[in-house]
């Protein structure tokens, strides 16, 4: 092996209690050796792997910080090739300075996801297994977290494979009935494959949503605070969000541009837009952000349409009502704790989903909660479903989806089944590509399992 | 005792069987001075297997010989008792070509086509040694101690190579129908470097007719009209015979597994691996133990003959559990058998040692071809008879060898097969091993490998313009079809109606009326007024093209991404194992087979597709230090 020793921090890079920083390569026990001191005086050098020494890191003389160093030797590691893990108390500043004293050392600041493309070269990961980790790596919430390592685990290969089990079954049928013409194959119905390749084909459209869903755990809803100037859509996004991001004021108009944060509300992750009140403005600069916060509502994936309580719906309020109608909305009636004014009746028409709320207060929120998760059934969705994660799977899933479609439609209008069992094969080919393996003579073995054939 | 020089020869095969056949004829016909060296005179062409030639994906095969310039096809035409179309109404990629053939007669025809071969020698000789003079001269000897130098060497010793047969608890050295084995070559072969193993495979007993009850089983007709396997055969070929099915019950059953501990094969006396799809009745009676009955055919070998092929019915029990179990069953309550039942053992190679070509990758100039491969079947070895013998005469005349791809034929397909997977079993050819298998017919083996017949310089200047006429009316007709249409009519209503699909009011093109499923040409003659005066076999290449463009189209273009793959070398001085981030079965795997390009490499069982991105990145990586 001749690779480049690479380091990086491998926790995220974020105020937490430990962090690590992971140094892989040839030279990475000697490197490590080079600014760490064990408290026993061992070197890591003369440490044997699955091994960890307490010591201080020092650059240039000063020591920086106390810290585990965790010896790997190569194969047996998670790149395969050797590592030293150098976990050091949190803190950002602490945890770059260790960073830097192991780069000044001679490590190359490693490239993103380039620890697990090498354990992908060494033969330590499958690709699908390469592709989870790297979803894990980039998960934001503990669900996305969960459905990651399902896959990790083999869970989708299982799913898939049931779904080639029977694919499988019937193409070794109809190979059986191909080339054993003389023997006493039972016969093969045009129905009872139309019926099997329904069933794999609807499984595989199962698969298919979930990685739409999958995205929604993964990436987030983006979702549109809308309203009216002044109903408390800045002071709900900051109780969502849990910190003041937006202006709050009193004044009508004071968020004149789009603020986007990111938040997670137990399992699902909202990518939050607080747009600015839209109404009709002289403010040139207003107009600008009322233009901007109306193409958002264009493109959302989930609209809160903000009232305010205390006030009767007016005609800016039902301008907002019409451009949430083709997205999933929900209205929160904000400002609970003022005396009522508006109909509610009338928003019952408009919206599945009304919540009561007082930002204010932080009265609401878990009725919010639970009010997304049904307009996007993540009460279904829940992460223990297998999920594909990313765009290959998808990709693959979907081709080997069209060609069950193919042979459900070829079947109907009559073709020969020599057609039909190329279209099958086809499907099994893409299913065993997305599970990483290689298609072999999967059919032709499954046809001298399951018959009895040959003179 | 004292050998002598007995002559010298550009290409010197060993064995007469199918391959031998093919692999001789080949090599003289490209002009190069040819032996062929056969243990018996009497046995060349010989059959013992079976009385018939073709069958599903093997008639492609002959098929294919046959458009390449083989010699399979013409004499299986010239012997044909029975001809059948297998497959009929299963769709054109499975429609596959079989004939009951005279085997007498087959040997005899075959037998006269070598003596009469320009540049050919047919000796009967058993080959007892060979080796490699330093100049790279292959020198063999025979029994009878005359020394032949050859520059080039086909191995097709088929079941003959240190083979055995085993009947029950008996067991002797032989070749098959009793013919004396090849018993000194082995031992010389592995001297020499070459690795051998023991596959085995056996028949059924032969019975007399006079002694079978027919009255009561079903009868099997031949198809009319007959379609002959080769190009060249333009009169239709005769059914002559009927054959006759007839099946196992409980009593053979009970019979054969009271007996089951005095079989060669359960007791352990036979090491040689057997096929799974050719199993004998013990094998699928043990291994398909809920199954009530098996179905067997009663087969006539030969006009002159009153011998019966029992196709179904292998065995290798004893002599008299045969007789007890045969006589179990309907029809053959007093059967006498003329010739028992036998499991037959032999040596042969593995074939990841050869190249495309059939050479050997460590021995420039020896080749093997059928079941000395690992394959099994007569239609199998013609193929690789015809490609070793191909190969081994463009080698001498210093020409670009032919290998042939998956996508170009079941020959291809076969010998990548072997080459590349290897085959733990003899290796039978079936239409479920090629992914282009609506690309590869029988109906058109003549537009995908007649050209290169004709550039290699075997087929005639008269077929080929037989056959470039039959491509240009094939093309002229598809562009017909592409522009007729059809006018509404009370008689095209009519046709529609019964043939179960929509009816027109308008106009209709020919090729959308031809695309449906349930329309053929001959149900929409009466209304095609225009229809040129031409060969079925023409109409049924472009009524294939219509109908099933879609998935050619598909296929078309799933060649031409393998082809790419192909296309990405890979040098044969690679060392897998200094290749980081292969695995190490994918390294092992990889250093024995030495794959000649990506294509290859994907192939092999034990490569994963992460074994493939990391030699994809290899190959990056070594090209852009090259440049």
């Amino acid at each position: 092996m001749n690779n480049k020793t690479i380091a990086a921090v491998s926790t995220a890079k974020a105020s937490a209690g430990i962090s690590v920083i992971r140094v892989s390569g040839d030279g990475a026990i000697d490197i490590s050796d080079k600014i760490f001191k064990s408290k026993s005086g061992t070197k890591l050098s003369d440490m044997k792997g699955y091994t960890c020494a307490l010591g201080d890191v020092y650059t240039g003389g000063e020591r920086i910080d106390e810290c585990i160093a965790t010896v790997f030797r190569e194969p047996h590691s998670y790149t395969g090739e050797n590592v030293v893990e150098l976990s050091c108390h949190g803190g950002v500043y602490v945890t770059a300075a260790v960073l830097r004293a192991v780069l000044d050392a001679g490590a190359q600041p490693a490239q993103a996801g380039e620890f697990t493309k090498r354990a992908f070269l060494n033969g330590k990961l499958d690709l699908i297994e390469a592709e989870a980790v790297m979803d894990i790596i980039s998960s934001r919430s503990k669900a996305s977290a969960r459905a990651a390592l399902e896959i990790k685990d083999g869970a989708l290969s299982e799913r898939i494979d049931g779904i080639k089990a029977v694919l499988l079954d019937k193409a070794a049928h109809l190979n059986a009935w191909a080339d054993y013409p003389e023997e006493d194959i039972p016969e093969i119905s045009s129905e009872e494959l139309i019926s099997a390749l329904t069933k794999a084909g609807k499984e595989l459209d199962d698969i298919i949503k979930s990685y739409d869903n999958g995205r929604i755990l993964k990436d987030g809803i983006d979702t549109v605070l809308a309203g009216k100037p002044n109903v408390g859509k800045s002071t709900l996004m900051n109780l969502l969000a849990g910190f003041d991001k937006s202006i709050v004021t009193s004044v009508a108009g004071t968020t004149r541009d789009i603020v986007e944060e990111s938040v997670a509300l137990d399992d699902i992750v909202l990518n939050l837009s607080d747009t600015a009140g839209i109404r009709t403005t002289g403010d040139e600069i207003e107009s600008i952000g009322v233009e901007k916060a109306r193409a958002k509502l264009e493109t959302a994936a989930l609209i809160l349409c903000v009232f305010d309580s205390s006030k009767e719906l007016s005609d800016d309020d039902m301008e907002i009502i019409d451009s949430a109608a083709d997205a999933p909305s929900i209205a929160i009636i904000n400002k609970t704790d003022l005396p009522s004014k508006l109909d509610e009746e009338k928003l019952k028409d408009k919206f599945k989903e009304i919540v009561r709320m007082s930002a204010k207060n932080s009265d609401g929120v878990r009725e919010l909660i639970e009010a997304i998760k049904r307009v996007y059934a993540v009460s279904d969705l829940d992460s223990n479903l297998t999920l594909i994660y990313n765009e290959r799977q998808r990709s693959l899933t979907i081709n080997a989806r069209n060609c069950v479609h193919e042979a459900i439609e070829a079947l109907n209008i009559g073709m020969t089944f020599d057609a039909i069992t190329v279209s099958i094969e086809e499907a099994i080919a893409y299913l065993c590509e997305l599970t990483g393996e290689r298609v072999t003579d999967e059919v032709v073995d499954r046809v001298f399992h399951n018959f009895c054939v040959g003179k | 005792m004292s050998t002598y020089k007995a002559g010298h020869y550009d290409i010197a095969v060993i064995g007469a069987g199918h391959a031998g056949i093919e692999a001789a004829l080949a090599a003289a016909r490209l002009g190069c001075k040819t032996a062929v060296f056969t243990i018996n005179m009497d046995a060349v062409g010989n059959c013992p297997c079976n009385p018939s030639i073709g069958g599903t994906a093997k008639g492609h095969l002959v098929r294919e010989i046959d458009a390449l310039g083989g010699e399979m096809g013409r004499t299986a035409d010239e012997c044909t008792l029975q001809s059948r179309m297998l497959n009929r109404g299963k769709g054109p990629a499975v429609h596959s070509l079989r004939a009951q053939i005279d085997r007498r007669r087959y040997s005899t025809v075959m037998k006269h086509k070598l003596e009469l071969q320009e540049g050919l020698d047919l000796r009967q000789a058993e080959i007892t040694d060979i080796e490699r003079d330093e100049s790279g001269m292959w020198l063999l000897t025979t029994r009878m101690l005359g020394v032949f130098s050859a520059k080039a060497v086909i191995i097709a010793t088929g079941t003959y190579l240190g083979g055995r047969i085993f009947v029950g608890e008996v067991s002797y050295e032989s070749g098959p129908d009793g013919i004396f084995p090849s018993a000194f070559l082995g031992d010389s072969l592995r001297k020499l470097g070459v690795k051998t193993r023991r596959f085995k495979t056996g028949t059924p007993a032969r019975v007399k007719r006079s002694s079978i009850d027919f009255s009561e089983l079903e009868v099997q007709e031949g198809d009319e009209p007959t379609v002959p396997f080769s190009y060249d055969t333009l009169t239709p070929v005769e059914n002559k015979i009927v054959c006759h099915v007839s099946w196992t019950n409980e009593d053979t059953k009970q019979i054969i597994l009271d007996n089951i501990h005095r079989s060669p094969l359960y007791s352990g006396m036979i090491e040689g691996v057997g096929p799974r799809y050719c199993p004998s009745l013990e094998d699928k009676i043990v291994r398909f133990a809920d199954k009530k009955r098996h179905q067997l055919f009663i087969e006539p070998c030969g006009e002159d003959t009153e011998e019966m092929y029992l196709q179904g019915m292998s065995s290798s029990l004893p002599e008299e559990v045969q007789t007890e179990f045969y006589h179990t069953i309907k029809g053959l309550e007093h059967a006498m058998i003329m010739r028992p039942a036998y499991a037959i053992e032999y040596d042969c190679i593995d074939p990841t040692s050869m190249l495309a070509t059939l050479e050997f990758k460590d021995f420039p100039g020896l080749y093997g071809a059928g079941q000395f491969n690992g394959s099994s079947g007569y239609e199998e070895a013609a193929a690789q008879g015809l490609v070793a013998g191909i190969n081994a005469a463009l080698k001498i005349r210093g020409r670009e060898p032919l290998i042939l791809d998956r996508a170009s034929s079941y020959i291809g397909t076969l010998i990548d097969d072997l080459i590349t997977k290897g085959a733990n079993e003899p290796y039978r050819m079936m239409t479920g091993r090629s992914e282009y298998r609506l690309i590869l017919r029988q109906d058109n083996a003549d537009e995908r490998l007649t050209p290169i017949g004709y550039k290699l310089g075997l087929i005639s200047d008269e077929r080929y313009s037989r056959f470039t006429l039959k491509q240009e009316q094939i093309k002229a007709e598809r562009k017909r079809v592409a522009e007729t249409v059809i006018a509404p009519s009370k008689e095209l209503s009519e046709i529609l109606v019964s043939r179960e699909t929509s009816d027109v009011t308008t106009g209709i093109r020919l090729i959308d009326l031809l695309k449906r499923p349930e329309l053929s040409y001959e149900a929409l003659a009466p209304v095609d007024k225009s229809r040129p005066d031409l060969d079925r076999a023409v109409f049924e290449q472009v009524e294939i093209s219509v109908k099933y463009e879609g998935y050619i189209k598909k296929q078309l273009a799933a060649v031409e991404n393998m082809r790419k793959l192909e296309t990405k070398r890979l040098p044969d001085d690679i060392d897998y194992m200094n290749v980081t981030g292969l695995r190490l079965e994918a390294q092992e795997k990889l250093n024995k087979i030495k794959p000649l390009n990506i294509g290859q490499a994907s192939r092999i069982s034990g490569v994963s597709p992460a074994d493939i991105s990391v030699l994809m990145i290899y190959l990056m990586k070594q090209n852009k230090r090259g440049e």
